[in-house]
């Protein structure tokens, strides 16, 4: 690791962790902490842009990624707890800035150091094991952009496998979609209903009583329909299971 | 029947109600998934053959120009014709006039999408020339007067109970009473009628999946042995395709022949694979060949940010991995190329007010880019339509304005931190039992699901005191 014995990390907490869930932050953080590194939360973080990118709004998602990459250039590494924000300053950021010589530089070299928190801790700080403890039966959902835009799979599941009393059940169509994707949620609500819908029955069958996942977002959606639908099963962010959070209230418990 | 792509939301809702689509579209994943799974496992190493595929379909789309004045040539020292048509007009007046000229009344038909874009059948039988659709998808979709609802299974969306009754309403002149339950019965009867078909036909009209520049040769893989029927019986054979399908020779096509049906139907290779270079002169073959290149829109995209669409070779992979495709089907694109080709493609080719929906209609998951096997990054070119979509003042304003709104104060990281704060005590006092079931600005969100409640205070303010 870089500049000191002690990585300074950059911690994108991302703006659903920042409004719904700020446990998942402070899991994130000790986390980190835990694998050695100083965490430091920069206050003029908001979001990192990608409603307004995925909407084709480009000068609305350049000016905020502008004060993303200022923000944040100066640490070691950028972790987000989150594949999605992750993925957007990673891919997202240089496909944002391929034309304008000025930032291009500027959004590689942070593209380069941003992190989703699992593959960070995994492979960047060599963690293989965590002390907690969750006796539940849980199944993992993997996020699109921590599958596909970040090759986030084994990393969470290396960590979970350590949890005391943890069992792991895998999904049927984990390579699935859950139907969230943003705006698509709320542009396209029975459809994302549907997606869903087969989700959460995917979930069910394996007879698992939680369902983690490493995006709020999705979260949000599953829970959402959940508790819409009358479904019980318990939704967390893998980050608070994996720092010892996992007996404190679960996302939209009462 | 055929729906409107402006109307793609009201139609997906209409298709999420249908109680026979659902099964007949979980076949997505048993049929070609899987079997596109168990190809590309199969095949070994596949990626490099997609980084060769998306070579060639690049060195193509780059060097059209050059590649069809040379497949032109090829073909007419081989004794046929190329006609190029501009747009979908041109193609049909094109295809009459071949017809005419020979005096065909009847012509078959191997499966085509091009000949759908055009909307060929219809202009031809109000010009008092019956087309007859030879491939069994098709031909049950044209009994049922219905579009493809996916490119390469055409009656994807239909049971094979509702093939049989498609078929009793239809063949009148068989016995009201014969037994249909067995799928090889519907494929014997249809057979069975197909063939007087083939021999009365005049012309023969089938698409290419491939234009070897080199050879001069159109190239269609088929599955049903239609294709050659309808090519090779009827003296006059009509070869309609899009100009981007040239590439420079056999050793490409070759290739992508490698591609094509493993990431379509999952099969090493299809049954047939027919390579059409020009007039037989022999008394078995066509005597007269045709190739009608039709523009329609692709060359505009040339130069564009939507210029790798080009690359695509219509294999529906993209189609049959889509979640959004699965949950919805064909019909509610109300377009002949639906999916994520459609959604990349369409905007371009029809017009970013007409489809806008089918841009905006994914979760950018990603899957259709992963298994596309030329790597069109269809998420990209569907985010730069809706790039052209804002920018034209086309996106729907109750969006626009939610965002400006949300743009504003993201950019103001005081104001969003106030924001933010009062927000999730808002959001938490609303919330019963832990949820908020309503808030009357995000419609959207609440018609399907409630919205956790926020634990009542933000990171930064709980970061910042302990801290």
């Amino acid at each position: 690791m870089s500049t000191s014995p002690r990585p300074r990390i950059g911690l994108f907490v991302t703006c659903l962790v920042d409004l719904v869930r700020p446990q998942v932050g402070f899991a994130a953080a000790a986390l980190l902490e835990r694998a050695g590194c100083d965490v430091e939360v920069p206050a003029a973080q908001t979001c990192c842009g990608q409603p307004a990118w995925n909407s084709g709004i480009d000068a609305d998602a350049k000016d905020i990624a502008r004060a993303v990459i200022a923000a944040f250039e100066g640490f070691d590494y950028v972790v987000a707890p989150s594949g999605s924000c992750a993925g957007m300053i990673k891919r997202h950021y240089p496909e944002m800035f391929e034309k304008d010589a000025a930032w291009l530089p500027r959004a590689r070299a942070l593209a380069a150091k941003t992190h989703e928190l699992m593959s960070f801790l995994v492979k960047v700080c060599g963690m293989t094991g965590v002390t907690a403890a969750y006796a539940k039966k849980v199944c993992y959902h993997d996020s699109c952009s921590s599958l596909r835009e970040m090759g986030v799979k084994a990393e969470p599941r290396a960590l979970l496998a350590t949890v005391d009393g943890l069992s792991l059940a895998e999904l049927t169509d984990a390579q699935v979609c859950c139907g969230f994707g943003g705006l698509f949620s709320v542009k396209y609500p029975e459809i994302s209903e549907r997606m869903a819908d087969d989700k959460i029955a995917d979930a069910c069958a394996t007879g698992a009583d939680a369902l983690l996942g490493g995006d709020l977002g999705c979260l949000l959606h599953l829970k959402g329909r959940m508790q819409r639908a009358g479904k019980a099963l318990e939704v967390r962010h893998v980050a608070e299971v994996l720092a010892g959070m996992g007996g404190e209230k679960a996302l939209g418990e009462p | 029947m055929s729906l409107d792509p402006r109307a793609f939301a009201e139609n997906a809702r209409a298709a999420l109600k249908d109680p026979l689509l659902k099964p007949a579209l979980g076949r997505l994943k048993t049929h070609f998934g899987a079997g596109r799974a168990y190809a590309v496992h199969a095949y070994g190493d596949f990626e490099p053959l997609r980084e060769a595929g998306k070579a060639i379909r690049d060195y193509a789309v780059t060097h059209l120009d050059e590649l069809l004045v040379q497949f032109e040539a090829s073909v007419g020292a081989r004794g046929g014709t190329v006609h190029w048509a501009r747009d979908a007009g041109e193609a049909r007046r094109v295809i009459l006039s071949i017809l005419q000229d020979v005096g065909a009344g009847t012509v078959t038909k191997g499966k085509s999408m091009v000949t759908e874009e055009i909307q060929l059948n219809p202009f031809l039988e109000a010009n008092g020339i019956v087309p007859v659709e030879t491939d069994l998808g098709e031909y049950i979709i044209q009994l049922r007067n219905e579009p493809p609802s996916h490119i390469i299974a055409p009656a994807f969306h239909l049971s094979k109970e509702q093939v049989a009754e498609t078929f009793r309403t239809s063949h009148t002149a068989l016995d009201p009473a014969r037994n249909l339950v067995e799928r090889n019965a519907l494929v014997q009867e249809a057979r069975g009628i197909l063939r007087a078909q083939f021999e009365r036909a005049d012309a023969g009209i089938t698409g290419a999946n491939f234009l070897s520049a080199k050879e001069g040769a159109a190239i269609i893989v088929t599955n049903e042995g239609n294709g050659d029927l309808t090519r090779l019986l009827p003296k006059t054979h009509i070869v309609v395709t899009g100009i981007e399908k040239v590439v420079a020779d056999m050793d490409d096509v070759a290739v992508l022949l490698r591609l094509l049906p493993r990431s379509a139907t999952g099969q090493a290779i299809s049954t047939y694979v027919s390579v059409m270079a020009g007039p037989t002169g022999e008394s078995d073959g066509p005597e007269n060949f045709h190739v009608v290149l039709v523009d329609n829109g692709r060359s505009s995209l040339i130069g564009t940010e939507a210029q790798d669409v080009l690359r695509c070779i219509r294999c529906s992979a993209c189609m049959n991995h889509c979640p959004i495709y699965g949950a919805v089907g064909g019909h509610a694109y109300g377009a002949t190329y639906m999916g994520p080709i459609g959604a990349a493609l369409n905007p371009g080719t029809m017009g970013v007010a007409e489809t806008a929906h089918h841009a905006n209609a994914s979760t950018f998951c990603g899957r259709c880019a992963e298994v596309c096997p030329v790597m069109i990054p269809l998420p990209k070119i569907m985010r730069h339509w809706r790039a052209v979509e804002y920018a034209s003042g086309l996106a729907p304003k109750a969006i626009t304005r939610g965002l400006s709104f949300w743009a504003f104060a993201a950019k103001r990281p005081r104001l969003y931190r106030l924001g933010a704060r009062i927000a999730a005590r808002a959001l938490k006092l609303m919330s019963r039992r832990g949820a908020v079931r309503s808030v009357p600005v995000s419609n959207g969100w609440f018609a399907v699901r409630d919205f956790p409640a926020p634990q009542g205070r933000t990171f930064q303010e709980l970061w910042k005191a302990r801290r």
